[in-house]
């Protein structure tokens, strides 16, 4: 008999006020008992919704159930055979809109928390030195894949359990790619992705550091190598900045100049070889996860933060947790706002934002109802740090130019669902094919690309 | 596994300019003039961009020179021949772009004359007739004359204290070369912010297409963190993936110069401690 507790099983983490000052992880983890109390919560539906979902189709009530049996070891050997990223995904996927949103638990009270039981086994068997990494037979065929980022490193787990030879290509002197250089390590520890990459070369995965793929190889070179195959999985990192004056002064940063120089840098440590600069009030400007990451990371190096966004906060596009959490720690959501310059000292430094108050007009292409501005209602808040969250487009280093290769208007690598590109041999996916999305629809790319690398190879 | 990179060349040119050579095979068979590579010291290190100053494909080999100006530069400087480097990655950015212009000037400046070298042998090979100008505060950190020499049709080397060569400036000698009555067609400059300002405004006043090679701040080197920007005709770019060469009449140099400075009190205090580590001895020469 289910447990019908209408809510989900609690997750202990930091107090607000404590965490908002450490840069350790905020979610502190089920113990068994809170997991096993909420496994038992699945009432097993003979046609699970959550597993629809999914995008990487993780069986989530087989895995729950094995849980609500305390077989951890079971629960996990189910879980990694679909998901090759289960502690990551645990943590950051937005289950809220995937496996608990179609929770039928959720109807009537709250879904069952999915994503945690997930993250308490993943753990669970770090923890016993578990770890899923039984590969089929070497089947003596080579693939490369282009960046370790949720989307590489999911089809290079895929393939290598296949018994493929997988290489992975990193430019990064780290691999994980966003998972290391852009979500905060108060949301996912970095030795957590260490712990998985691990695994990956475990199962015979030969991660390749420090190599920009279009620079000191190209895709052509790789096919000349003997790869019979590439992956492209190098996401969509270029930021974007608003084109307003001022964005040249002192202090301002793209989120990702600002999150890599913290994540991947360790900026945040005092004895840290890399800069950032300590603000004292900074101003973030967007509404996605990104800025909210970059948001309560200048909030734990010491600033008063506000969120700049242009539409109100039902529009806001990031985790209603990811608010939730940020605004719990003291960031401030100046809502309906837009900035249109930034003013600087003689110095350079960044003094001030100009903004003008924006009012919900009628609903635009994206269905969201359009900003508008309200006239004559600039103000000045005074920052000495903007740092521009607006979202990111295509990088086409790694794929540029090569021969045959169709881009979609974007810049993007025009991929179908299966990871299929216009040349035989180049599969690609996660945000290099779809612009920028979250990381379990790169894992769910990169896991389907796999299974295309490995029909074409076999076909050929 | 994690890779390392053996420094199988070092030199010291100058008390505080030194010479690298590096096993990166792969990099030397792609790296072209104007194309630089960027390194870690340590596992905890920071990412600096440098220039590539030479690549010798046969020998697997891509020098760079430094000048120690800061607490990564002073740690990598104390690594000797034999010794590795945590990361090197390159070739990145665009090549300059060599082809035969006719008759062309490259203006180094200091330690830029390391990455002037390779620009003007390219030009030099490419059927140029080049002008290759080296600038240096004093006779003493005079580097590469020899290098230099090879590299071009005819070298001039100007020191600010006049003791050694043309006594002034590169932008001195330039003017003085165009005054004789040389015709140039175009124009190279590398090397610090401010020498390449005055050398454009002086190319601009003569009607000299100039490009200049620029270095700002950056991390990945990639076009991920955009902290390289800027302003080029009106249009933001990135030094890394657009650059590193400009059109140096189209390039807002006050706004580089300042925004090069974002992180001067930082480096500050690191050369400091660095220096405190080593006995203070860094600091002087």
């Amino acid at each position: 008999m289910a447990n019908m507790q209408m809510n989900k099983t609690p997750m202990p983490e930091q107090e607000p006020n404590v965490r908002n000052a450490n840069f350790k992880e905020v979610a502190l983890g089920y113990t068994l008992e809170q997991a096993v109390n909420e496994a038992k919560r699945c009432l097993q539906c003979k046609n699970p919704a959550c597993v629809g979902g999914c995008p990487v189709g993780i069986p989530i009530p087989q895995f729950l159930a094995k849980v609500a049996e305390e077989d951890i070891a079971g629960a996990y050997e189910i879980l990694s055979n679909a998901n090759a990223l289960p502690a990551i995904s645990g943590r950051v996927c937005p289950q809220e809109n995937q496996c608990e949103g179609k929770c039928i638990r959720g109807i009537k009270g709250e879904p069952v928390s999915i994503g945690r039981v997930e993250r308490f086994v993943a753990d669970w068997a770090a923890e016993h030195g578990i770890a899923n990494v039984a590969t089929a037979p070497k089947n003596g065929h080579k693939v490369a894949v282009v960046g370790s980022g949720p989307a590489g490193l999911t089809c290079a787990g895929e393939l290598a359990r296949m018994g493929y030879d997988v290489t992975v290509f990193e430019a990064f002197h780290t691999a994980g790619g966003v998972l290391s250089y852009g979500i905060p390590e108060f949301r996912l520890p970095k030795a957590i992705v260490a712990r998985e990459v691990a695994n990956l070369e475990k199962m015979g995965v030969d991660i390749q550091l420090n190599m920009v793929i279009g620079k000191i190889l190209t895709i052509t070179d790789l096919f000349d190598m003997g790869y019979e195959s590439v992956f492209i999985g190098s996401g969509a990192g270029l930021p974007m900045f608003m084109k307003i004056p001022g964005e040249a002064l002192i202090g301002v940063y793209s989120a990702n100049e600002y999150l890599t120089r913290i994540n991947l840098m360790k900026a945040y440590r005092e004895d840290a070889a890399t800069p950032i600069l300590r603000n004292k009030k900074v101003a973030v400007v967007g509404g996605g996860n990104v800025a909210m990451d970059a948001a309560r990371c200048a909030k734990r190096l010491g600033a008063e933060v506000h969120i700049i966004y242009r539409r109100s906060e039902a529009e806001l596009p990031a985790r209603k947790e990811e608010v939730h959490h940020a605004k719990e720690e003291g960031i401030i959501f100046d809502l309906l706002t837009n900035p249109v310059c930034i003013k600087g000292d003689e110095t350079n430094h960044v003094s001030a934002i100009t903004c003008v108050k924006m009012e919900l007009g009628e609903p635009d292409a994206s269905g969201r109802r359009s900003p508008v501005v309200v006239e004559g209602s600039d103000f000045d808040i005074e920052v000495d740090a903007v740092i521009m969250a607006l979202g990111t487009q295509a990088n086409q280093m790694s794929y540029n130019g090569t021969p045959g290769l169709e881009k979609t208007r974007k810049g993007c690598v025009a991929a179908d669902e299966k990871g299929i590109t216009s040349v035989p041999g180049i599969f690609a996916g996660g945000d290099a094919a779809t612009g920028a999305a979250t990381v379990i629809l790169a894992m769910g790319a990169g896991k389907s690309a796999a299974k295309s690398i490995d029909e074409y190879i076999k076909s050929k | 596994m994690h890779q390392t990179y053996e420094i199988v060349v070092k030199k010291t040119l100058t008390p505080e300019i030194s010479l690298i050579s590096v096993s990166a095979p792969l990099v030397a068979a792609k790296a072209k003039a104007g194309q630089f590579i960027i390194l870690r010291v340590d596992e905890d290190g920071e990412r600096i961009p440098l220039t590539i100053s030479n690549a010798d494909p046969e020998k697997g080999l891509v020098t760079v020179v430094f000048q120690k100006i800061g607490a990564t530069t002073m740690a990598l400087d104390q690594l000797q021949q034999g010794e590795r480097l945590h990361d090197f990655v390159g070739p990145l950015g665009q090549a300059t772009e060599v082809e035969n212009l006719g008759r062309v000037a490259v203006l180094g400046g200091g330690l830029g004359c390391a990455i002037a070298l390779p620009v003007a042998k390219a030009l030099t090979e490419a059927g140029n007739t080049v002008d290759l100008i080296g600038g240096f505060k004093t006779k003493d950190i005079v580097i590469l004359e020899d290098e230099m020499k090879n590299a071009c049709t005819d070298l001039h080397i100007c020191t600010d204290d006049g003791s050694y060569g043309f006594n002034g400036f590169v932008t001195g000698k330039l003017e003085e070369l165009i005054a004789s009555g040389v015709k140039f067609d175009h124009v190279f400059a590398i090397g610090p912010l401010m020498m390449m300002k005055f050398a454009c405004k002086l190319t601009e006043k003569y009607g000299i297409p100039t490009t200049v090679s620029m270095n700002p701040v950056m991390i990945d080197g990639t076009g991920m963190c955009g902290g390289c920007r800027l302003t080029v005709d009106g249009e933001v770019k990135f030094a890394c993936v657009d650059g590193p060469d400009f059109d140096g009449h189209k390039v807002d140099f006050d706004e580089v110069i300042a925004r090069n400075a974002t992180y001067r009190d930082f480096e500050t205090r690191a050369k400091e401690k660095h220096a405190c580590r080593l006995g203070g001895g860094a600091m002087n020469g």
